[in-house]
């Protein structure tokens, strides 16, 4: 167990990362990287139980799937972190012949990804899948996902939210990324989810709210909750709500930062609010 | 010239729902996931005797095919069951991200394809299904085309690590190709010896060759027919090898012309051995409802279209 402390440096170090690889391409989602850093670093350094001698099938482990693939950057960062491939591997993100491409893919083999993702809503039916050869092969491990908000206006998910219930997929569970904000706007403005709880909750899953996304202890509990409630025969959603761009005070509070990278002199100001504690790449 | 027997007709399908059966006695790691077609694919033996390895998924194709993407994490081999129009066009980026570019283990498995749907109308009879497949890369595309065959297939596909569209059909049509044969994913199968034209088909269109074989030869007109049950990879060595001595090609298949069978061999033949080729496919057009025969002979995908087709290029020659 790490301390408050050591992770806090961990997502720290973890925003440089995000704000260092999309700068030095000028092209990626730092947004809502920046506002999953806590989730990602708390879900795999604390939370799930892996070998970081990557294989596939991962059989007796607990698995991760990023629907929202764009936020790649986060994704990287914390693989990277937690020893499934190089540090200095960052540097490649986005650049020819890399294995981290834009968005994440098993296509150049890279240790930590199980399925490509980017194109959206695809994440939870392969979750749903894997969490089904898991129960086939009496594997008590549990399958993570995390989707974006509005991806949930892909109508796929829906029927992996009925499947999921109908046929008691209990080793599951989802969070969704709940920043209220999408490429044009708001979720409001671009499609209103309503209410999400009680969607969630009338297609029968079990709903924990997480109202403090981007606190490390509350994050903590929240995914020990949802962890002790594995096996009770439904499915499980946390919905997150987090702040798009957070820890960098101008990319906080609005989603023009979904896809744009910081030029020189804004690298420079949102690197000072993120002091160096693990070490560049 | 050597002929075939129909043993009885019935129909691909229920060759792919024993293949599946004789699957899931052998191979446990063997998954079925249907969306509510369960009868129509002959999924029915599985489903019963295997009931805790075949997933209902209602009618949501994009989640089945995700899901069979994730059952592959865990080494399950999964089979997917739809037609063929709800197993392509409408989940194409689901194949293409969770299972093409991911490189996933998942079979495909598509029935209903081409006209000989027959009465449900062209909503249903899809014609685009080849070339949306394997336009995919690392996808094998395979359309056989009888019950035997399929069968065999079936049993094949789920020994070849990497993804699979396999495509049959609805009707019940002549089962001709030998019931202990050995199904090589690539390897054509020569049917006839000629010296006159190439007649290369796929699917159902492959026992309407040999039929139109059986009338050129009464007409003097020596043809060679290969069985295409593998589109992707294409048995091109097969086809340059008849070529060769042909001089000429007509391709059939139960699909548009373009992006189908014809289009591939054009291909290899444009790159190795240009010859005059003619093509017995549909010609960019929708079908209708009908009588499978009806819908054969409108849209001229028979034996009859088979013969003109060859008289036409062995004139060009």
């Amino acid at each position: 167990m790490s301390t408050t402390q050591q992770l806090q440096d961990f997502v720290t170090q973890v925003r440089r990362d995000i704000l260092r690889q999309v700068h030095q391409v000028n092209s990626g989602h730092p947004g809502g990287s920046l506002g999953c850093a806590e989730f990602f670093s708390v879900l795999y350094q604390e939370i799930m139980n892996y070998s970081k001698d990557f294989d596939m099938d991962g059989k007796n482990e607990d698995l991760f799937f990023l629907s929202n693939g764009h936020i790649s950057p986060v994704f990287y960062s914390v693989l990277a972190r937690s020893g499934f491939f190089p540090v200095e591997e960052l540097q490649t993100f986005r650049k020819i012949d890399s294995r981290l491409q834009g968005h994440p893919t098993t296509h150049e083999g890279l240790p930590g990804v199980r399925i490509a993702s980017g194109s959206l809503g695809q994440g939870l039916s392969v979750a749903i899948g894997a969490a089904t050869a898991k129960k086939l092969n009496n594997d008590h491990s549990i399958v993570y996902t995390l989707h974006g908000d509005g991806e949930l206006q892909e109508g796929q998910n829906w029927e992996a939210i009925m499947y999921a219930a109908a046929n008691h997929v209990d080793n599951l569970i989802a969070t969704v990324d709940y920043n209220k904000k999408q490429i044009d706007g708001s979720t409001d403005d671009v499609l209103a989810l309503g209410d999400l709880k009680a969607k969630f909750e009338a297609f029968g899953w079990s709903v924990l709210e997480l109202k403090e996304g981007n606190d490390i202890e509350a994050i903590q509990a929240t995914l020990s909750l949802a962890k002790s409630q594995t096996g009770n025969l439904k499915p499980i959603v946390i919905l997150m709500e987090t702040e798009m761009g957070h820890g960098v005070d101008f990319m906080m509070g609005t989603h023009a930062w979904h896809g744009k990278a910081p030029n020189d002199v804004q690298l420079e100001s949102a690197l000072s609010q993120n002091p160096e504690t693990l070490g560049d790449y | 010239m050597k002929t075939y027997t129909n043993s009885g007709n019935i129909d691909t399908r229920s060759g792919f729902g024993a293949g599946l059966e004789v699957l899931g006695q052998q191979n446990e790691n063997v998954v079925a996931l249907c969306a509510d077609l369960t009868g129509s694919l002959k999924m029915d033996a599985f489903k019963a005797n295997h009931p805790e390895r075949f997933f209902q998924v209602g009618i949501a194709e994009a989640n089945m095919i995700g899901i069979a993407a994730g059952l592959t994490i865990g080494g399950k081999i999964p089979f997917t069951g739809t037609f063929a129009n709800f197993s392509t066009g409408r989940v194409y980026d689901q194949i293409r991200q969770s299972v093409a570019y991911s490189g996933k283990n998942v079979k495909i498995c598509a029935s209903h394809a081409g006209l000989t749907l027959g009465e449900d109308g062209a909503t249903h009879q899809i014609l685009e299904d080849i070339g949306l497949m394997k336009m995919l890369p690392g996808m094998t595309v395979i359309n056989t085309c009888d019950y035997n065959q399929t069968k065999a297939a079936t049993i094949a596909i789920a020994e070849h690590d990497g993804p699979v569209y396999l495509r049959f059909g609805r009707p019940k049509v002549a089962n001709f190709t030998p019931d202990d044969q050995n199904f090589e994913i690539g390897k054509a199968v020569q049917l006839t010896e000629g010296k006159d034209v190439s007649i290369i088909a796929t699917g159902h269109l492959v026992w309407e060759a040999l039929e139109a074989a059986k009338a050129l030869n009464e007409a003097g007109i020596s043809a060679e027919v290969i069985n295409i049950h593998t589109i992707k990879p294409l048995d091109e060595d097969a086809i340059l090898k008849s070529v060769a001595k042909t001089k000429c090609v007509v391709t059939a298949e139960e699909h548009n012309f373009l992006g189908g069978l014809g289009e591939s061999v054009a291909r290899t033949l444009t790159q190795n051995h240009p010859v005059p080729q003619e093509f017995v496919a549909t010609e960019d057009t929708f079908g209708e409802s009908g009588t499978p025969a009806q819908l054969m002979e409108k849209y001229g995908l028979n034996a009859a279209a088979i013969i003109e087709k060859a008289k036409a290029v062995i004139a060009r020659k």
